[in-house]
């Protein structure tokens, strides 16, 4: 894969990623009879919602993705995508906060203290805030190690979203339990590859000694 | 087809859909005039989507009603799923003539009648009503039916009727979202026989005039104003006269969340999400949630049904 060619797949990418927003701003202006129905605020929370977590989950696929298909170049647009699911979920709590809530600021706080489920969602957000400023190259170089590790936090986000998902259904759970499957076997994947290069390690380390172990963590 | 020689209220309030009546007339004309003849249906009521003669009934608000659209297309009717537009696209062949309702429990008068038993000795009404939805959202509609009070003393209740249980029809091949065990089928309604008499209760056939279209419950359902939109029980095949409460669907599902009453009141919250506003359907995007009113504004005629009730804990 070229350089060039990268760069035409990213442009290509990100007018795809921007297609949800496309259609919602034609349906929230009534374009060509498009519309959000007869509730559009509580229509354009639960897209927004819904996008954030697909792009969420579709993040987190691109490594399983590229060891199963062996595509290397998957990488480069992981951060895309992830910058894409904070982009929704921002979009998400600003059309609640804004629009449903009109900034009410005492009545957000209520709901981010009494409602469990907008506690949930609102540390999932507020967690993936530092992920999306340290998103850049050059914070990248500058965290080093400590940036993989901040930025494990994702499973930790992706988690609280479902369970946000599943907790503010009225009583029909079937959706967020797909999702919860889906990302169940997400996390499983990582699990699997862990575990199974831990295995290997330690056969290493009765072979080898100790400094052995350590490489192989690093490169988890 | 029947004149009317008096003004609706939605005819001075909603121009669209006075415009969609007059195109159906026309429609109808043109049918006559083609020759076909109408399927008249005994008593009050005119073909399968045809208008209904009524009267003007009691306790309409003059608050402007929703659109036709709105109020057939956002539904909750989770018999045939549970997306607000499923009830639309999935109940349009759903046969909702000729039906049969089985009256049973503490009553004189047990047995199965015809929809047009049921309806036939009745003075159909408008009542333009204000309808609150549990989820915090709200419509005006002007529907039309007879007290349920009026039908349900030709049964003749007895002393031991405290209750009044109600049924929809279980048919998962007609009603797809029955095939999911989203809530314990078939759908159970209930009141006390004092809310059930309640002049404003109302056995509803129709809506803007017009038959009720199957997503809104054709051919029977319950209206309720001053309760959560869920009492409002659809495509009702069973009423039971009952000496004890009966267990409700939602309450069912989730005792912790929905309770029996399931009075509208700004003061108890729902669990997971305030009932002190809610948003009126069809206003503008930027329009504020308007505030919610104890008994959904029909206080004055409901509140001495619960006196003495802890509200709190019989939501
Ligand atoms: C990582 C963060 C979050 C994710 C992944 C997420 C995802 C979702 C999803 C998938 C839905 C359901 C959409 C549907 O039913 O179609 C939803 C609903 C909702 N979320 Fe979030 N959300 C997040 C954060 C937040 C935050 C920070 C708030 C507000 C403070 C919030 C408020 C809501 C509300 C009000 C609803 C709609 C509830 C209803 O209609 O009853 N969410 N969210």
């Amino acid at each position: 894969m070229t350089q060039k060619s990268v760069r035409i797949l990213k442009a290509a990418l990100f007018l795809l990623c921007l297609l949800p927003l496309g259609k919602l701003t034609l349906e929230v202006f009534g374009v060509a009879g498009m519309s959000l129905g007869a509730n559009p605020i509580e229509e354009l929370i639960h897209r927004f919602g819904k996008w954030g977590l697909n792009f969420l989950l579709i993040t987190l696929a691109v490594t399983p993705v590229r060891h199963l298909i062996g595509l290397a170049w998957l990488m480069r647009f992981r951060r895309m995508l992830g910058l894409f699911a904070f982009f929704y979920l921002l979009m998400h709590f600003l059309t609640y906060a804004g629009l449903d809530q009109r900034f009410d600021i005492p009545v957000i706080v209520e709901d981010v203290v009494e409602r469990p489920y907008i506690t949930i969602g609102m540390t999932a957000l507020l967690l993936l805030l530092p992920l999306a400023l340290t998103s850049t190259n050059s914070m990248m170089r500058r965290l080093g190690r400590r940036w993989q590790k901040l930025h494990r936090m994702v499973y930790v986000i992706a988690i609280l979203g479902v369970c946000h998902f599943y907790w503010q259904v009225k009583q029909d759970i079937l959706e967020p339990l797909i999702y919860a499957l889906i990302l169940a076997l997400l996390l499983c994947y990582r699990l699997v590859v862990r575990w199974r290069r831990n295995r290997a390690a330690s056969r290493q380390i009765t072979r080898n000694g100790h400094d052995r172990i350590a490489h192989t963590r690093r490169t988890i | 087809m029947k004149t009317k020689n008096k003004i609706h209220p939605w005819e001075i309030t909603s121009e669209s859909v006075y415009l969609d009546r007059r195109q159906f007339l026309l429609a109808a004309g043109l049918a006559t005039a083609a020759g076909m003849t109408s399927l008249a249906l005994p008593g009050q009521l005119m073909a399968a989507t045809g208008d209904l003669e009524s009267v003007q009934g009691p306790y309409s608000t003059d608050e402007p009603p929703n659109s036709w659209k709105d109020i057939t297309t956002y539904n909750n009717f989770y018999e045939f799923g549970t997306a607000k537009d499923d009830p639309y696209d999935n109940a349009q062949e759903f046969r909702s003539q000729p039906w049969t309702v089985k009256v049973s429990g503490e009553c004189d008068k047990p047995g199965e009648y015809h929809f047009e038993d049921i309806i036939g000795p009745h003075t159909l009404e408008d009542r333009v009503y204000r309808h609150r939805c549990v989820e915090a959202w709200s419509m005006v509609v002007p529907w039309v039916g007879i007290p349920l009070g009026d039908l349900l003393k030709r049964f003749d209740p007895n002393s031991d009727a405290k209750f009044v249980r109600f049924k929809t029809l279980h048919d998962p091949e007609q009603m797809p979202g029955q095939r999911r065990p989203v809530l314990r089928w078939p759908y159970v309604e209930g009141l006390t026989i004092a809310e059930a008499m309640h002049p404003l209760t109302l056995m509803v056939v129709g809506v803007y005039g017009k038959t009720l279209p199957n997503q809104n419950g054709a051919p029977l359902r319950l209206i309720t104003p001053w309760k959560y939109g869920f009492k409002g029980i659809k495509s009702i095949v069973e009423i039971e006269f009952t000496s004890r409460q009966p267990h409700t669907s939602w309450e069912i599902a989730n005792s912790r969340e929905y309770g029996f009453y399931a009075n509208v009141n700004p003061e108890v919250d729902h669990p997971r999400w305030s009932q002190a506003r809610e948003r009126r359907i069809g206003a503008g995007v930027f329009d504020e949630k308007q505030p919610t009113l104890m008994f959904n504004g029909y206080a004055e005629e409901v509140a001495e049904l619960y006196a003495g009730l802890d509200l709190r804990k019989n939501y």
